[in-house]
């Protein structure tokens, strides 16, 4: 096959993170003799191994494991670019035209399923986006876990992550992208439990995959029916098919009357998306996902797996919508679904974030806020812009994850430096450390050095706490000046970030909807405004509590990240990844928007006019035409937020020991409300984990299957050995009395019997093997009569 | 064709029994050789298996090199074995297990403790070829033989080198298990005399023919005269509890729990599928009506133990039972698949036995090994294993993911066929779809609890910080495994090849019973 016949190509795109993570496993595991000893790896010991003895991977096994790590995603990277290259030639045709190819893969009955791939428009932003966030990712990684001793399984993973992102993303069928989706689901629960002795890591990734997986089992039920309705499960076959979507949408579902086949399939497929993309009501394992190493958080976060909930209902769009008409108000039951829950968590987790002093966890739940913009985008048949935002919030929140990872491994340093000034010679300090590094590490690999000159008191210094910080733009500019714009990206700064025009996009097209009057879209107008509001507010506390003012302990005031490879490697993608969190906005500029839409679209908008061909083209819609009043909006509510932020914790920064400002405005009720997310994790283990526990214990297992089936079991056992008994002492009476010369007889066989039956297992086997001989003698012979005979 | 040459199939049968006739004349001293020798006939009946698929023609739906010899002609009876789409898959899953297991014993401390070596491995070449007998015979009673047989080699297996309460266990599956192969018992006499011969092809050709009648008047009707549904059930009890399908399961978690390593690997892997198979070749062929008026009610029960083993499952405080019950769920799922009674349910309910005797089978070797070393099977004695033997660990990761049904392994491929057949079923409702589903979901729950308690956590129990690492034949036993699981998992279409056209057989002969069918069938008959 030619290797540069563009249907072909696609094939190689996850090829190389997939071979990456074989050949890793396979490498590093021939290396595994080494005994790792808390004094071989000195002072960069993992907290899990304080002075034991157990294989872990050679030095030069974790080399390779970085270099062909890199080496396979970069090898996606450059043949995503090559197809991207081809999409070129087809000049306007592309979208009618696709390029791909498949291979038979399973035959039940008469029909064959095909597996292959297939580039699309839509496709190709995601070529652009994912190879490269990933790449970032990966090289952030060396610096990060440079120190750790399971380096090599964490890039085997993230490769293998990688690896089935990308089949997702060129899947051309929806099993293709399901087999991806869920591989992704268990790389994430591997790398959510990396440090898989702490308990907070381990019961996160329990949480995490067994959230996701009851979404994916609903999700696989959609593919089943649309499986059983249509035949196939091919993207061209059902998505470019109108004849099939007409069919879908006007057949009746087998259950819930009065939705039609589409409309059910479509919500099972986006109650799968909601259970990935972290959408209320199964939002909390992400969160929780923060025990992961950072570049696993940029990972799930941004690049790959919650992007790819939206992506396949992105991709899946036609089939929500057959039979509705978004743009006319009339919304299917798919798309009402995402716009309740898409607008309702872009508040609801914003409201969360407020109140979070974790810098990661504020990150975790601007995410699932964000994904709700794209989620209620899609509800309210804004198909392009949600896939705008979809790309530009990759970058921009790939951006934050990985600066907040500095920001976390810079104060780790600091308390590394304020720990070894506090005991610096002291031994007995160096063994009280690591054992107490073994039952309280904190999540970070590569840095298990708890304060312990706080150990004492504080047991357990959190780098995370963002009340801790202060002041870290000194010490660490470069994390400093890309968190910035990666923050205003994701506050939607007017005019000059990506995430403004995304976000922009989302409310235009949201705003049409309530001029005319449409339900849904006014709701998603409202919230969608509030929401973007509090996301300005937010990530300017978060910024102003991180960088700005003055350090409020030690560890701030020794903040950085030194010096060589790890400093190196953990700000290069961070520059990288600003330039696309501003830049990236300018493909989508609408091309009415005053003065900025002749300098960039001066035909079309270029992203709209090239994303929005994926669709038939009697779904496919105009751009809203320009409105004052969403731009405005989108003005007012950045910057107002942006201000108020910068009132409250730019213009008097917060000083150590003083309480958070947000608290005195939310008052001490809300607040804690907030601070707890609203208790749903306490909800969720009161109403269904420990029910569920309890039932399975007692109820199932003691009391039916212990108790009701066994005991049924044992008293028919028991009857039939009273009624033995019973015949026993009928046959005294009754048969002895009668005849003895019967008995006798059979008492002599009996006898004989015995002899043969003395239990002795041998002898059994002795006779059935002689039986068996017996038989196979008389076979050999009659065979040989009846050849001879016939 | 002459049917009375030497059929390759006549070989793979009794290429074990070889092998126990070798070891009869060997000394109880020379325990290497026996092992070995017994080992050495394993992988050559498993090599002869492998010829007859290579010989085998996936378009013939009918049976394939077939031998039959006269044994009793007065009443019919021949030793008649053939294969076909149904049963070639299982016997290469019996050959392909059965190295493995005996394999597996060489290092075993039972075996050590209580010797009797020699007559350990006996009893693995007679159940090896009681079970390949089971899958390939045609004639109902030498089914029926084949059948009894495997029982005893088990009881001996679990009752003299079980655990603690293993005379318990031993005599629990084998009088439970005799009690539902008594009803067959009489089902097959009275089918063999109403017909007038024991093969199960002619039989059949006589239903579909419509020369050999079984009444049929409803489910459980009174009628002296309609004696389908009785038959069927005489059947389908005993098949039920070999699957076991719930509630005649508690049985099994009994065996598995006192049987020794190979035992509970053989008991998956292989004895548990002579159920389900038992279904697909008499019970659906046979009494098409009554199958299909008992679809509903015996997928009822699968659902009921799919979600139920699950349930139980996540309450094991003890690994080996954990596994065990966790078999209960997903025969649930076998035994959906089948009484989807359409060609993707039937075909993925045989794919997914295949793969539960890989996944289940790899389990309960990985529990062996941890057995080996601990001497515990309890959850709370383990945590943080991965650490101390990473590629054990590893390796357990694969199985468990597969046992869960993650895409890619062999577990998705037979659970998702399942699920578009019962999706696309005639015969049951969406809601069984719905509420197999859930299985799917609990089955993540108590693998991922049962991979955390052993795996994950801190390595902080003192006993397990020295632990010896896998050892050669422990790696050897498990690369086969991992082998079929991707192979499976990422190419079943050979697979499926195989089992289309019997399937289909199997299919249009029950169809014509479907409630909406039933018109024409009535017509049809009246006609003749």
């Amino acid at each position: 096959m030619n290797i540069n016949d563009p249907n072909f190509l696609p094939w190689l795109i996850p090829v190389g993170p997939l071979l990456a993570f074989l050949i890793i496993t396979l490498i590093t595991n021939r290396s595994k003799s080494v005994l790792a000893t808390s004094a071989e790896y000195g002072d960069h010991n993992h907290p899990g191994y304080p002075g034991l003895k157990v294989p872990v991977v050679s030095d030069l096994g974790r080399v390779a494991s970085i270099v062909v790590g890199l080496s396979g995603i970069i090898a996606a990277w450059l043949i995503s670019l090559n197809v991207v290259g081809y999409v070129g030639g087809f000049e306007h045709h592309f979208g009618e035209e696709v390029f791909g190819s498949s291979v038979p893969w399973l035959a039940t009955g008469t029909t064959s399923f095909n597996m292959g791939v297939l580039v699309d428009p839509l496709t190709t932003i995601m070529l652009i986006m994912v190879p490269l966030a990933c790449t970032m990712i990966f090289i952030y990684s060396i610096g990060y876990m440079a120190h750790d001793p399971r380096q090599a399984r964490f890039f085997a993973l993230i490769s293998l992550f990688a690896g089935a992102m990308l089949t997702l993303v060129v899947a051309d069928n929806l099993l293709l992208l399901f087999v991806g989706w869920e591989i992704m689901g268990v790389c994430s629960y591997l790398l959510i439990g990396f440090w898989y002795e702490k308990e907070s890591a381990y019961k996160a990734a329990i949480k995490a995959f067994t959230t996701t997986r009851v979404a994916d089992v609903v999700m696989l039920l959609g593919i089943a029916y649309l499986y059983s309705e249509t035949g196939t499960l091919s993207f061209r076959d059902i998505l470019y098919n109108a004849e099939v979507l007409n069919h879908l949408a006007t057949t009746p579902a087998i259950v819930f009357g009065g939705i039609s086949a589409a409309g059910l399939i479509g919500v099972f497929l986006v109650i799968g998306t909601i259970g990935k993309s972290a959408q209320f009501p199964l939002h909390v394992w992400l969160p929780d996902a923060m025990e992961g190493p950072t570049p696993v958080s940029a990972m799930i976060h941004a690049a790959a797996m919650v992007s790819a909930g939206i992506y396949a209902i992105i991709r899946m769009y036609p089939l929500l919508a057959a039979g509705g008409h978004p743009h006319d108000g009339d919304l299917t039951s798919p798309l009402t679904l995402m716009a309740i829950v898409g607008a309702f968590t872009a508040l609801f987790a914003a409201t969360i974030a407020v109140a979070q002093n974790d810098v990661k966890k504020v990150l975790a739940y601007s995410t699932i806020s964000q994904l709700g913009f794209m989620m209620a985008a899609l509800g309210i048949g804004a198909y392009i812009a949600a896939a705008f935002h979809l790309i530009t919030h990759a970058f921009f929140k790939a951006l934050l994850f990985m600066a907040s990872g500095s920001v976390i491994h810079g104060m780790e340093h600091g308390a590394h430096h304020v720990h070894e000034h506090a005991h610096g010679d002291d031994d007995h300090g160096h063994d009280e450390h690591a054992a107490h590094d073994a039952h309280a590490h904190d999540d970070h690999g590569h840095d298990d050095h708890d304060v312990h000159g706080e150990a004492h008191a504080e047991p357990h210094f959190d780098p995370q706490d963002m009340m801790n910080m202060g002041g870290l733009r000194k010490t660490m500019p470069v994390t400093f000046y890309t968190f910035l714009i990666g923050g205003l990206s994701l506050a939607g700064f007017p005019l000059l970030t990506a995430g403004f025009w995304s976000k922009d996009e989302i409310l235009a097209d949201a705003y049409l909807g309530l001029t005319h009057g449409y339900g849904p879209h006014a709701l998603v107008f409202v919230c969608l405004a509030v929401a973007a509001f509090l996301t300005a507010f937010y990530t300017m506390r978060q910024l102003g509590l991180t960088f700005w003012g003055e350090p409020r302990t030690e560890e701030a005031a020794h903040a950085n990240l030194g010096q060589g490879v790890v400093s190196v490697t953990m700000t290069l993608p961070l520059i990288i990844l600003a330039f696309f969190a501003i830049f990236a906005g300018f493909v989508g500029v609408p091309s009415d928007f005053p003065i900025l839409g002749s300098i960039f679209s001066p035909e079309h908008n270029p992203f709209h006019h090239f994303v929005g061909a994926t669709l038939l083209p009697e779904m496919q819609s105009a751009s809203p035409p320009f409105n004052i009043v969403p731009v405005l909006t989108s003005f007012v509510v950045a910057l107002g937020g942006l201000g108020l932020g910068y009132m409250m914790y730019w213009r008097k920064p917060l000083v150590a020991g003083e309480p958070d400002p947000v608290i005195a405005i939310l008052g001490d009720g809300l607040y804690t409300t907030l601070k707890n997310k609203y208790y749903f994790d306490e909800l969720y283990t009161a109403i269904f984990i420990k029910p569920s526990q309890w039932f399975s214990r007692v109820v199932v297992s003691e009391f039916i299957d212990k108790g009701v089936i066994d005991t049924i079991l044992h008293l028919i056992a028991r009857l039939f050995v009273w009624t033995g008994d019973l015949i026993k002492v009928l046959n005294l009476w009754l048969i002895d009395g009668v005849g003895d010369g019967i008995p006798r007889a059979i008492g002599a066989f009996g006898v004989w019997f015995r002899r043969i039956q003395t239990g002795r297992a041998q002898q059994y086997l002795l006779f059935i093997a002689i039986a068996a001989i017996l038989i196979g003698i008389i076979f050999a012979v009659s065979a040989g009569i009846l050849q001879a005979g016939g | 064709m002459d049917t009375s040459a030497l059929s390759l199939i006549t070989v793979v049968l009794f290429l074990p029994v070889v092998g126990l006739i070798v070891l009869l004349f060997m000394r109880e001293e020379q325990a290497e050789n026996i092992k070995w020798t017994a080992f050495g006939f394993s992988i050559a009946t498993f090599i002869a298996s492998l010829l007859l698929w290579i010989g085998f023609d996936n378009s013939e739906p009918g049976l394939q090199m077939v031998q039959r010899l006269d044994f009793l002609p007065t009443f019919g009876i021949s030793y008649y074995v053939g294969i076909d789409g149904l049963s070639l898959l299982l016997v290469i899953l019996t050959t392909f297990i059965m190295p493995l297991a005996i394999l597996s014993s060489f290092r075993a401390h039972v075996l050590h403790e209580r010797g009797r070596v020699k007559l350990y491995f006996m009893f693995m070449l007679l159940l090896e070829w009681a079970m390949i007998g089971v899958f390939v015979a045609q004639d109902l009673f030498i089914f029926y033989v084949f059948w009894e047989v495997t029982l005893v080699p088990m009881y001996f297996l679990i009752g003299i080198w079980g655990a603690e309460q293993r005379v318990y266990a031993a005599v629990k599956f084998f009088l439970y298990t005799m009690a539902g192969s008594i009803l067959m018992l009489l089902a097959i006499l009275y089918v063999g005399t109403a017909a007038g011969t024991f093969a199960v092809p002619e039989i059949i050709a006589g239903v579909n023919a419509g020369t050999l009648v079984f009444p049929f008047s409803g489910l459980l009707s009174l009628d002296p005269v309609s004696v389908q549904s009785f038959l069927f059930l005489g059947f389908l009890i005993a098949f039920a509890i070999k699957v076991p399908i719930w509630p005649l399961h508690s049985w099994l978690p009994d065996a598995h729990v006192q049987a020794p390593t190979a035992g509970s690997v053989i008991l998956a892997g292989v004895l548990l599928k002579m159920g389900t198979y038992g279904i697909v070749r008499f019970c659906l062929p046979l009494f098409p009506e009554a199958s299909v008026a008992w679809a509903p009610y015996v997928a009822l029960l699968a659902v009921i133990g799919i979600i139920y083993g699950a349930w139980v499952s996540y309450a094991q405080t003890d690994v080996k039972k954990l596994v065990a019950y966790s078999s209960v769920s997903h025969l649930g799922f076998v035994v959906l698949g089948i009484f989807a009674l359409n060609a993707a349910g039937i075909q993925g309910g045989i794919l997914q036995m295949v793969n539960h005797g890989i996944s289940t089978g790899g389990l309960f070797l990985l529990v062996g090994m941890l057995y080996e070393r601990r001497h515990t099977k309890a959850l709370d004695a383990f945590g943080g294993i991965w650490k101390a033997l990473p590629l054990y660990g590893a390796i357990s990761l694969i199985v468990t993911l597969s046992s869960m049904g993650l895409p890619g392994l062999n577990g998705f491929v037979g659970e998702f066929t399942i699920l578009l057949g019962s999706f696309g079923s005639e015969v049951l409702g969406f809601f069984f779809t719905l509420f197999a589903t859930l299985g799917v979901i609990l089955a993540a729950v108590y693998m991922l609890y049962m991979f955390q308690k052993v795996y994950m956590g801190e390595l902080d129990k003192e006993e397990n910080k020295n632990l010896e690492p896998l050892h050669w034949q422990e790696i050897a036993v498990m690369i086969p495994i991992l082998i079929a699981i991707f192979w499976i998992g990422l190419q079943p279409a050979p697979f499926f090849s195989t089992m289309d056209a019997s399937v289909n057989k199997v299919v249009r002969d029950v169809e014509v019973y479907f409630p909406e069918n039933a018109d024409t069938v009535a017509l049809s008959m009246g006609e003749k």
